[in-house]
């Protein structure tokens, strides 16, 4: 009677795989919901433009906002034009050979170093080497090369997604290859870079390892770049294992979870709608 | 695009230059022991709202790169919680207050009185287990600073002496996490900056004799080590207009208050 | 002519990633091989005692504490990693699947802290109170980090699912199979490589998180010998100490870091030529 057999397996199976399914969804729920709930409640406007005082047990977080942002622009600054500079590259000037799978491998590669060995090499080549010290600049730089390799693959799935026919429109009305680049390549290509830009948004808020190192943890509200800063995770960090303030902690991993929801669901709407766009 | 790669030349540019001025940034820098750290930067907060004009960056980086910091004019003040060995010792020297360290248990442990041998023999791992103490009969679960922490160091120069800390030891990297962890765990013993204790943790008396600033000026609490400022040569301008203020009695109130022990006599300001 | 300038300033622009990797490969080195050089290589990784203050620089308890908080995480996100992805392929409504794909994607963002910050306040007293232990301990730090990989795992494997043909499921089923079976024995060892795949990033993952560990694994410099235990990772023993470190110390957590980049390189290189293989 194998067929009872089979059946009752399936049964057992299915119970199993929804089960699993279904925990884990809860675990994580459970995790935000831990941080939103005990942190939503008390984020109030002043929260978000007042600087940090005694410590962090009272105030805001207003330093840590601007200094987020400062450095996710200078990331994004210097990774960007590289990033979409070596798709348009791989994609446009080469065929498949020695230097583009050097070049995949080397961002690929770069795509797996941990944040800690980046916090490491941004610490010596930034902070010591080029005596940048703790700033926004050497946190920047050393973001700009952990996000990278994102910017270079998702701008690269961009512009392989756009049809052969528009380079020939183009090839055949006279354009030189660069001018097709910039004229119809990219403009077509860009919602896919932006949602690289959007995700490497996200990557930044988030990042706290390689940032200790490197822009330091200073409460002050920065003034330039060479500044010292603390961004919102290392705040985050800091409070949570110092016990200098649980209320603080959690307003603050509350505005992070916040800010990466919303980064995220923009990310995401720019996916769909370029996904639909392209199909 | 061409003028887009000229942008970012041209940014290139702006950035490695203006990483090359970050010497000349504006304001002073207080650098080094991580337990005088946090009560610089409420000095430093204090002295910015009297004085709005300045800035007074206060950072890490453990005493030894304090003092580091202070022969190298890397930053205009070092901050050290020990004292200068001998080949540091010519640096203008300061003493800003001074510090205790304390022995801390979870406020639920019975336990409130200890003599520095059995502190010795807990930490170095001999005795695990509190009921050797007279407790209750649970492991103990040792927290320590990591290497290179000055309160580390303090701790192993006045109590463990030659005896090494127990590599069973859970390893915290700030004065505030240990607090944490011996906070939540009724089985956990560390040690703390006293200015730091606050009432999630209880200090222990050590040989009967309780850690606070009568005992400590007496002398008859040992565990005492010196907050310094160090500076390479006599302090001038605004460096010197923040020492002062540091010495000043409203701001070693300030100090008394947070728990430290101040060395000149705040008076009611 | 202008093009062929454009053309170099590109190749110059698309080797970066490249520069970039160089230059990390060698500062890490060169900062961190002499103390390699000076203690010894054999004596370096197979020695146990981490004392810096006496001099000692060894890390075997490093490399063991990352391999079991590894293993316990991939103990855990794999088997769920693999029902989470069954369940939203064939198992689960289409309009699930429309919730459940950016909730996963939400997931992976999460930063690393929040997710340690929870292991702090939740998971480490229930470990202490009710197995023992201090709580910051490799149980706890295996748990966390099963769920951080687990949205890597779940979306490359899902990935690999959905590049079968579907006459592979029409064809089973049509056989007499059930559904379960054709998902068991013929769909998943069909995407076996991508799920291997998805396996490797994440454990390339596991063993690079820092911040998460610090705050939950208790960072001791013993060896390992329950998972109650508290231990210290390669990459927790670099965060922990750096701010501090000088000379020789700091020399040795580069070294530190240099073993931790060879593994991560190796693990890497393993995935890419997985998923390299996959797509050929």
């Amino acid at each position: 009677m194998a067929t009872p057999a089979r059946y009752l397996t399936q049964k057992i199976a299915k119970a199993l795989v929804w089960s699993a399914a279904l925990s884990t969804i809860a675990v994580m729920v459970l995790i935000l919901f831990k941080v939103l709930s005990e942190g939503l409640p008390s984020l109030g406007l002043r929260f978000f433009f007042d600087s940090p005082k005694e410590m962090g047990r009272e105030g805001g977080i207003l330093p840590m906002i601007l200094g987020t942002a400062a450095l996710t622009a200078v990331a994004l600054s210097v990774a960007t034009p590289l990033g979409i500079g070596t798709a348009i590259f791989l994609r446009e000037y080469t065929r498949e050979g020695r230097i583009s799978r050097m070049i995949r491998f080397g961002t690929d590669c770069l795509a797996g170093v941990p944040s800690i060995i980046f916090g490491l090499f941004g610490f010596v080549f930034f902070v010591i080497y080029l005596k940048m010290g703790w700033s926004i600049l050497s946190g920047g730089l050393t973001l700009a090369a952990m996000i990278l390799p994102t910017i270079i693959s998702t701008s690269e799935e961009a512009i392989k997604a756009i049809p052969e026919k528009y380079r020939e429109v183009s090839y055949s009305l006279g354009g030189t290859k660069w001018q097709t680049v910039i004229h119809t390549i990219l403009p077509s290509a860009l919602p896919g870079i932006f949602t690289g830009i959007i995700l490497s948004i996200g990557r930044s808020i988030g990042e706290t390892a390689a940032l200790v190192l490197t822009a330091g943890s200073s409460l002050l509200m920065p003034t330039s770049l060479s500044s010292p800063i603390r961004t919102m995770s290392v705040h985050f960090y800091i409070l949570a294992t110092e016990g200098i303030s649980m209320k603080m902690a959690y307003e603050t991993g509350a505005a992070l979870i916040l800010l990466v929801l919303f980064v995220n669901t923009i990310a995401n709407w720019l996916l769909n709608r370029y996904v639909r766009h392209r199909s | 695009m061409r003028d887009f790669l000229s942008l970012f030349l041209s940014f290139l540019l702006i950035v490695l230059t203006t990483g090359a001025c970050q010497r000349s940034r504006a304001g002073m820098t207080v650098a080094g022991s991580t337990s005088v750290e946090p009560f610089a930067e409420l000095l430093a907060e204090e002295y910015m709202s009297r004085n709005p004009a300045s800035h007074i960056y206060v950072q890490g980086g453990g005493s030894t790169a304090g003092i580091e910091a202070a022969m190298t004019h890397a930053a205009n003040i070092g901050m050290s919680s020990r004292s200068l060995l001998p080949k540091e010792k010519n640096l203008h020297t300061l003493m800003i207050a001074k510090d205790a360290i304390a022995i801390i248990v979870n406020p639920k442990n019975p336990i409130h009185d200890l003599s520095m041998d059995q502190v010795r023999s807990v930490f170095s791992g001999k005795m695990r287990n509190w009921k050797d103490l007279g407790g209750l009969p649970h492991p103990i679960v040792l927290v320590n600073r990591e290497e290179g922490s000055g309160t580390r160091e303090s701790f192993q120069k006045f109590v463990m002496e030659k005896e090494e800390i127990s590599l069973d030891s859970l390893v915290q990297n700030t004065n505030g996490a240990i607090r944490q962890v011996v906070s939540n765990d009724p089985n956990a013993i560390g040690y703390l900056s006293l200015g730091l204790v606050n009432d999630q943790v209880k200090a222990l008396k050590i040989s009967g004799i309780e850690p606070d600033v009568a005992n400590i000026e007496s002398g008859k609490y040992a565990l005492v080590r010196p907050f310094l400022f160090v500076l390479d040569g006599e302090p001038t301008g605004e460096v010197k207009a923040f020492i002062e203020f540091v010495l000043s009695p409203p701001a070693q109130k300030l100090l008394a208050k947070e728990g430290l022990v101040p060395v000149t006599k705040p008076s009611g300001d | 002519m202008k093009e062929k300038i454009i053309e170099k300033t590109l190749l110059l622009v698309a080797l970066s990633s490249v520069l970039i990797l160089a230059l990390i490969t060698f500062f890490i080195f060169q900062q961190g091989l002499p103390l390699i050089s000076k203690v010894g290589l054999r004596a370096f990784i197979l020695g146990e005692r981490w004392v810096p203050s006496q001099g000692s620089f060894a890390i075997l308890p490093m490399i063991v504490s990352s391999f079991w908080v590894t293993f316990g995480a991939l103990a855990l996100s794999i088997p769920l990693g693999l029902a989470c992805t069954i369940f939203l392929k064939e198992w689960s409504p289409p309009s699930a699947g429309l919730v459940l794909r950016p909730a996963i994607h939400l997931l992976a963002a999460i930063p690393s802290v929040i997710y340690g910050f929870w292991g702090l306040v939740v998971l480490v007293p229930l470990v202490r109170n009710y197995l023992g232990g201090p709580g910051l301990s490799i149980l706890s730090g295996s748990v966390i980090l099963g769920f951080m990989i687990l949205p890597t795992i779940i979306s490359i494997s899902e990935d690999s699912l959905r590049a079968l043909p579907p006459t592979y499921k029409e064809g089973a089923l049509a056989l007499g199979a059930t559904h379960w079976q054709t998902i068991w024995r013929v769909l998943i060892p069909a995407a076996r490589s991508g799920i291997v795949t998805s396996i490797v990033l994440g454990m390339g993952r596991a063993v690079g998180e820092t911040m998460a560990m610090i705050m939950i694994l208790g960072n001791s410099v013993k060896m390992p010998t329950s998972f109650l235990d508290s231990a210290r990772t390669l990459t927790t023993n670099i965060g922990l100490e750096m701010a501090y470190a000088s000379g020789d110390h700091r020399q040795a957590l580069f070294a530190t870091g240099i073993v931790l980049f060879v593994i991560i390189m190796l693990l890497n290189s393993l995935a890419i030529f997985l998923s390299r293989r996959r797509i050929d």
